[in-house]
């Protein structure tokens, strides 16, 4: 609390300026490089999602969304993923405080919902295909294997990483690279989840409604 | 470490003497959460009402979904307007820049070339004089 008051008291033109204190510390620079690289593989997703949305038509006498699209099974993937989401900022807590216990269970619970939306997804693809919804039928088709498969593939990625972090901290504990790692994950988790929102609305919501 | 101000890391909590007055981490997450399920909730059941005009529910659900990403951002993410953010606001919103044309632009130009390939200007002319 002194600390605090006598921080109040200081007028904020009489502390430095970021600029001026030399290198930012490694977490604030690993985490920003990390932050523009999310940005450009939202870019990424911007140029699925754009040629989604123009190809969506092209359904080449082939089925449409409307019929394709199962809205309960998207709900509870919405669900799932919005709930990791929540798991992963309640395991990134533990971690900054240095809770082991907490942050397993984070990231159990994380990786269980994260597993159960892949394992929903994958079984709606395979459904498809099984009823002659391949990606090769229509223009429309391919665009729509192309942007929530690429996401998916990111989830996968995003489990791989987890299982990988939690060994890390098993077996190194909660040095600073691996504290770095963990909040580049939570990043990487979060950013998904807002893909997801994007995912959900353009392809599923609109594709029903449209 | 006080008499520095550093950039804080995007995704990062603000630090203590920030936070002082706000509510505790986990609640913040929490109210996201519960912000986040409304607005999931509300779009699954504009698409599925038919009590609204069908002709604004994509709008409506696109609004639902960019103020739900805003939720993410700010209660998922911890993205702030105070000066230690400053970076990672101005790195979002040039993405969101990028974003902005790509969608935009490439809808723009294939629309417009779409409509160029059905019917000719001409010929749709003079199919209108014909009549």
């Amino acid at each position: 609390m002194n600390i605090a008051a006598a921080i109040d008291s200081v007028p904020p033109e009489a502390l430095p300026s970021a600029s001026e204190t030399g290198p930012a510390p490694k977490r604030v620079v690993v985490a920003y490089g990390f932050w523009i690289l999310l940005l450009s593989d939202i870019v990424m997703f911007a140029a699925l999602f754009a040629s989604y949305a123009i190809l969506v038509r092209a359904t080449a006498g082939g089925p449409t969304g409307a019929q394709l699209f199962n809205q309960t099974t998207v709900a509870i993937e919405t669900a799932c993923l919005l709930v990791s989401s929540y798991t992963c900022g309640l395991m990134s807590l533990a971690v900054n405080s240095r809770n082991r216990l907490g942050t397993y269970l984070g990231a159990l619970v994380t990786f269980a919902l994260g597993a159960t939306f892949l394992t929903l997804e994958l079984r709606e693809f395979a459904d498809m295909i099984a009823h002659g919804a391949t990606p090769q039928r229509s223009a429309f088709l391919s665009a729509f294997f192309t942007l929530v498969g690429c996401h998916g593939l990111h989830v996968a990625l995003g489990l791989i990483w987890l299982v990988v972090m939690m060994v890390q901290v098993a077996v190194m504990g909660f040095v600073d690279s691996v504290q770095h790692r963990l909040l580049c994950f939570s990043l990487f988790w979060h950013a998904l989840d807002i893909v997801w929102v994007g995912v959900f609305t353009v392809v599923y919501l609109m594709g029903i409604s449209l | 470490m006080t008499d520095v101000r550093y950039d804080r890391a995007p995704g990062d909590i603000p630090n203590e003497e920030m936070q002082a007055r706000s509510p505790s981490e986990a609640l913040v997450y929490t109210i996201g959460l519960l912000v986040a399920l409304i607005l999931t909730a509300t779009s699954f059941w504009v698409a599925n009402t038919s009590l609204l005009w069908p002709g604004g529910i994509g709008l409506g659900l696109a609004v639902l979904a960019i103020s739900q990403m805003g939720i993410h951002l700010v209660f998922f993410l911890h993205l702030t307007s105070g000066p230690d953010s400053t970076n990672n606001i101005l790195a979002l919103a040039f993405g969101l820049l990028i974003v902005f044309v790509v969608v935009v632009g490439t809808m723009w130009i294939v629309t417009d070339l779409n409509d160029n390939m059905l019917m000719p200007p001409s010929d749709a002319m003079n199919i209108r004089m014909q009549r």
